[in-house]
């Protein structure tokens, strides 16, 4: 770059011409430009990228209903909804889906008894208690918590969870049983609980805990009785996606709960939920266009079509909460 | 209460006086003493888990386990063929995801216009992230290895792969866009820019420290991601690495769901060593993501 | 496609109301409106050629709003709707089938916060004259804007510095440097010098009456001393009874101070000083 004086150009200079006559810019401002036909060539290319998005919603309801819609030519639908036997990779094998139902459902149910109560908990300690030192260890550990893989929360629950912790609390435990993976579904979901819910405290305007603490409430009670009730539908949807999370859920279930179909009742048992059919399945040689094939995608159906409503059902809640603070 | 009827007096006695107060600080201290065990039982999940897989895994970390291929001895088995079976799918991930994600966030944020159909644009975005990713799984077999005719390939997992991080990096664009201050946009449309030169040139630049970190992110559950492949068609057991887009392959988590499966204790020992590979490497992409972000920002503070 | 917007343009059939060659933009009956709330209504006023004119008035009532909507910056605001004439170089600006980009590039504009690009203080000047396709010595022409603007010897050893290293002050003459590159013909200001500090705010001032001498000049401001100071023409704007700006009246700086026409103007003007 040369830094050589301008000739002519003192610091205050004489009057100058501009480049362009008035016709010039006359001529300039009724013109089509050719940067706005490119422009507009951008913005449909960027279109597009957002529609691929559209489409990939669009591909997966169609591809799921196209080969359900053709098992349910094989099987009835109320056989599948209703049956209580799962044995599709039998020959002849029967498809009623309870069985997977209620072992997803179980392990779902028993996760949140461990996620709800600490994700929770730690949201409430980050929002409200924590110093920054504290806050300094526990949320990289979230973070750090919410990148480990599933499949290492599926390792983590055969090998430590199950021999050493409920073989030991309840002696007659099942090798693969629905508890172990519960508990480390749990584990999983834990930071997503308590960063949506952190957030959904952390929302509270202070004029409401400054209002608790005026009448003279302790930090606790301000915490518990005035906080969290504020920030009520923010945690409540935090824990349906949670919820749908632990539904969706499938290397821990596959490796730790085992692969025996049946009605789920006592969570030391093994027992088979619908992502790990799938997996089951996929692990050995499934035949295009056979029945079972047909049938991994109805279950997939059912699997997308119940996180789907739980996904809207928080997305609802959460747009709720944003109009009541913002 | 005596305050209302007794004089300043009683008043000062009552500050002084605890008693009322003692139940309420009981409980207050009970409470505490949860809030402490919840943040202490996450933290000692996390070291536990890390702690006894490092103890299982400890006698199979050596170099022959990232040059071994795979073998039916634990002794001999290694993850050669895995890895660069990850490295081949995460990359042509990233190649597909990363342009049409940004491409994406940008029309959301800066072009498409603020109406009924971007709001639902936006709700489909959101509501892919929360779709279970072995459904993705069935959505690359349907489309991509049945109907493309692609097979059980390199390219269908790859593209599997990068539709189910899209939504991912759509939104953590997104937000990286939402945070450039308007008043530089006004700036840039000031001296007469387009719409493209002042993305291009002014938004998007600010931008990219938050989309290369949500980027990575995206990318470290992609790597860790077993489900979606194992249904779109990676290979349980493979003894070469995959030479070109159609070639069969199978990936770091696909290998350590094969050794866990097995019933012999040397696999699971081995499987834990895999993890501890796994675990090394999204911790070495995080802390990538931690120096790009200081390095830029550090950049744009001028 | 191009010839008949030029007709279009040219045929309008809104009386040309004042043509004197020194009359650079020549706004009529603008209205402004944000959704469903009217907020500028029916403003008619001449911007003279190569002097300063002067938007005062009470904060809401609409100044900023007619400055931004010369060079076409409502565009951005979705829900923004500006209706009437304003006729530049013989050409209705104001006409959707103008592109405002290229609008922008004859019409320059410094914001009220100084808001350099996070670049070097060289790239911030040469880049509006980079994508206008400038095809002289780039270095000349940095150097000459930041002559013009005043900053050239505060600034001419560190070209390769960010922009942002800058006080408030000499960023502020970097936006004006950044967009005399452009080589406009008129430069709006909105409020260019109410985020400095006095010293700064007198810097813009003079550099404001320098440059009047090439460029037409229209500035925001909220200091009826420096409207005093700075300009040869004020317009004086005020919120009707239905809160809507409307232009109180129009003329001369020296003969608006010392005989202001209006009742309002002269209670503005009065109770500012006092």
């Amino acid at each position: 770059m040369t830094h050589r004086a301008v000739s002519g150009t003192p610091p205050m200079a004489p009057p100058m011409h501009h480049a362009r006559s008035d016709e010039e810019i006359a001529r300039a401002l009724t013109s089509t430009s050719s940067a706005r036909f490119s422009e507009r060539l951008i913005g449909y290319a960027l279109a597009a990228c957002g529609l691929l998005s559209v489409l990939t919603t669009v591909g997966i309801v169609a591809v799921l209903i196209e080969e359900a819609l053709q098992f349910f030519g094989d099987v009835s639908a109320v056989d599948f909804l209703f049956g209580t036997t799962w044995t599709a990779l039998f020959a002849n094998g029967s498809f009623g889906v309870l069985p997977l139902v209620s072992a997803t459902v179980l392990i779902a149910a028993l996760s949140m008894v461990v996620a709800i109560p600490v994700g929770l908990l730690v949201a409430i300690y980050l929002s409200e208690y924590a110093s920054p030192r504290v806050r300094a260890v526990v949320k990289p550990v979230m973070e750090l918590l919410a990148g480990v893989p599933t499949i290492v929360f599926g390792y983590f629950a055969l090998t430590f969870i199950t021999p050493s912790i409920l073989r030991k609390v309840v002696p007659g435990t099942e090798v693969f049983n629905v508890m172990a993976a519960a508990i480390a579904v749990g584990i999983m979901v834990v930071p997503l609980v308590a960063s949506l819910s952190e957030d959904a405290l952390a929302a509270v305007p202070r004029a409401l805990r400054e209002g608790g603490y005026g009448m003279g409430a302790t930090k606790m009670e301000v915490a518990t009785q005035v906080v969290v009730p504020a920030a009520l539908s923010g945690i409540v949807a935090s824990i349906v996606l949670a919820i749908s999370r632990a539904f969706g859920e499938t290397m821990i279930v596959a490796i730790a709960a085992g692969s025996k179909a049946q009605i789920a009742d006592d969570p030391f048992e093994s027992a088979q939920t619908m992502t790990g059919f799938m997996v089951q399945a996929f692990s050995g040689d499934v035949e295009t266009g056979s029945t079972v094939y047909k049938s991994l995608f109805a279950v997939g159906l059912l699997l997308f079509l119940i996180t789907l409503v739980l996904n809207l059902i928080s997305n609802r809640i959460v747009a709720r909460f944003r109009e009541a603070y913002d | 209460m005596s305050a209302m009827s007794g004089g300043a007096d009683s008043v000062a006695t009552d500050l002084l006086d605890s008693t009322p107060m003692r139940g309420r600080v009981r409980r207050a201290r009970l409470f505490l003493i949860l809030l402490y065990a919840a943040a202490a039982f996450t933290v000692g999940a996390l070291g536990v888990l890390i702690g006894t897989t490092l103890i299982d895994g400890w006698r199979y970390l050596s170099l022959d386990l990232i040059t071994n291929l795979p073998s039916r001895r634990p002794e001999a088995a290694g993850l050669y063929v895995a890895l660069w079976g990850t490295v081949m799918v995460i990359g042509l991930t990233v190649l597909f995801a990363f342009p049409i994600g940004v491409g994406a966030a940008i029309y959301l944020e800066e072009y498409g216009p603020k109406n009924r159909l971007t709001k639902l644009l936006q709700l489909n975005i959101s509501n892919l992230a929360g779709v279970p990713s072995i459904v993705y799984g069935l959505l690359g077999l349907g489309i991509f290895a049945v109907w493309f005719g692609l097979g059980r390939s390199l390219i269908t997992g790859a593209l599997t792969m990068a539709l189910l991080i899209l939504p991912i990096i759509i939104i953590a664009a997104q937000e990286a866009l939402k945070a450039v201050p308007p008043s530089l946009r006004e700036a840039a449309y000031g001296l007469g820019a387009t719409k493209w030169q002042t993305t291009w040139h002014h938004v998007l630049p600010s931008a990219v420290p938050g989309i290369l970190t949500g980027t990575i992110l995206a990318v470290s559950r992609a790597i860790g991601e077993t489900a979606p492949l194992l249904v779109a068609g990676a290979s349980a057991f493979l003894l070469f690495k995959p030479t070109g887009l159609d070639s069969n392959y199978t990936v770091l988590p696909m290998q350590i769901y094969n050794w866990t499966s097995r019933p012999q204790q040397e696999f699971q020992d081995l499987a834990a060593a895999g993890i501890i590979v796994l675990l090394a490497v999204l911790l070495l992409m995080n802390s990538v993501a931690i120096i790009i972000r200081q390095r830029y920002s550090r950049k744009l503070r001028g | 496609m191009s010839a008949l917007t030029v007709k279009t343009v040219l045929t309008s059939d809104r009386p040309v109301l004042d043509a004197s060659a020194d009359v650079q933009i020549s706004i009529r009956d603008l209205d402004v409106h944000y959704g469903a709330n009217h907020a500028v209504r029916d403003v008619t006023f001449d911007v003279p050629r190569q002097a300063v004119t002067a938007l005062i008035g009470p904060s809401g009532c609409g100044k900023s709003t007619v400055l931004r909507s010369i060079n076409r910056m409502n565009d951005l605001i979705p829900s923004a709707r500006v209706e009437g004439e304003i006729r530049y170089h013989g050409v209705n600006i104001n006409d959707p089938a103008i592109d405002p980009v290229i609008v922008r590039r004859n019409i320059g504009m410094v914001f009220q916060k100084p808001n350099p690009f996070p670049k070097s203080i060289y790239d911030n000047v040469a880049w509006g004259a980079k994508i206008n396709g400038h095809k002289g010595n780039m270095d000349e022409l940095v150097e000459s804007c930041l002559r013009r603007a005043a900053i050239w010897e505060e600034v001419k050893d560190k070209l390769k510095e960010s922009g942002l290293s800058l006080s408030g002050g000499q960023q502020q003459r970097l936006c004006i440097a950044r967009a005399l590159a452009n080589d406009p013909d008129v430069i709006l200001m909105d409020e260019p010098a109410s985020a400095l500090d006095p010293i700064s705010t007198l810097k813009i001032e003079d550099l404001m009456r320098e440059l009047a001498r090439n460029y037409t000049i229209v500035v925001v401001t909220h200091n009826m001393q420096q409207a005093a100071r700075v300009s040869d023409r004020t317009v004086f704007f005020s919120l009707n009874d239905q809160r809507q700006g409307v232009l109180i009246e129009a003329g001369a700086t020296a003969d608006m101070f010392t005989n202001p026409r209006d009742q309002r103007t002269e209670d503005y003007i009065t109770g500012r000083f006092g």
